[in-house]
């Protein structure tokens, strides 16, 4: 099972934003705990929930080939909880990206309301550090395309999005194995 | 031109988002590491917050001389040799490297950056 916390993206803009939804539902087991009887959605998972919006936004600029981790949650404001039934919509833009890291900025709303604002930065792990890769290609672009990456994603030109030969080798290969 | 006072106060605010410290913490003579806490993503924080700030470009490795610090021609047995600190002290006009010059140990210099470098850095940039 993958660590998901966002249902699709709606927007995907190459290297400069996307927009990504979380629909809350009392299906999720850990609501039940968070709190019995008033189950509300923790941030710090509508802050994962953002940092993915936003890596996999990073890691796109790059073909998904830079192994981009979360390095630091500069800032997280959050205006209230969010609560079973509630749609959350992750924009994430970013604001600096360098060959070392990138700034990335976002709000989450439910509705119109404001629910949260955060700046992380994200930043490369070298490769003596972690390996080939952080994910097996066939399944990351298996994920891309359920997340709906390439449906709605536009490159810097606005032409649709296309996927990195390597990652359509790699689900062929997988394919056939 | 902005005065010591002005670029200071830019600095103070750049270091109190970047780090989530307070703002009494920020003195002068603060280092980065060892008083504030910075880690290496925080200078990238920091690099960034300072260039919005003052609306100037700093090049990579002009604050902080990783380049040269991660150079096998300019560091020995973990300490910077002395053509290297020759190099350190050309481009790093702002800082005071007496203290490290007497034990250039590599692993030392993330401590040495104090915020009045900073403001001497920025001051030479906006000058």
């Amino acid at each position: 099972m993958r660590w998901f916390w966002i249902d699709r993206y709606t927007e995907f803009e190459s290297g400069k934003r996307a927009t990504a939804i979380k629909n809350v539902t009392l299906a999720e087991e850990h609501l039940h705990d968070h709190f019995p009887g008033a189950p509300m959605m923790p941030n710090p998972l509508v802050v994962e929930g953002m940092a993915q919006t936003g890596g996999l936004l990073v890691a796109e600029h790059s073909d998904f080939e830079h192994r981009v981790v979360l390095a630091k949650l500069a800032k997280a404001t959050f205006h209230f909880s969010a609560v079973p039934g509630d749609t959350l919509t992750y924009c994430m833009t970013i604001e600096s990206l360098s060959k070392d890291a990138a700034k990335v900025s976002g709000t989450s709303h439910v509705g119109q309301r404001l629910q949260a604002e955060v700046e992380m930065w994200f930043a490369y792990l070298p490769e003596e550090r972690a390996g080939k890769s952080l994910f097996d290609p066939a399944a990351m672009l298996a994920m891309l395309k359920q997340l709906g990456v390439f449906e709605i994603g536009r490159d810097a030109e606005g032409n649709p999005l296309q996927v990195p030969q390597y990652l359509t080798d790699a689900m062929a290969q997988d394919a056939k194995t | 031109m902005a005065t010591k006072e002005e670029v200071f106060s830019k600095v103070q605010l750049a270091l109190v988002d970047a780090l989530g410290v307070d703002e009494d913490e920020v003195k002068p003579e603060s280092r980065l590491v060892g008083d504030l806490g910075a880690e290496s993503i925080d200078f990238l924080d920091i690099v960034f917050r300072l260039e919005k700030a003052f609306n100037i470009k700093i090049p990579r490795g002009e604050l902080f001389p990783e380049d040269i610090l991660n150079n096998a021609e300019y560091v020995q047995n973990g300490r910077v040799t002395p053509e290297g600190l020759k190099l350190l002290k050309e481009r790093m006009k702002f800082a005071n490297l007496t203290a490290f010059e007497a034990n250039p140990v590599v692993q030392d210099f993330g401590n040495l950056l104090t915020v009045q470098d900073m403001c001497r850095y920025v001051e030479s940039k906006v000058a």
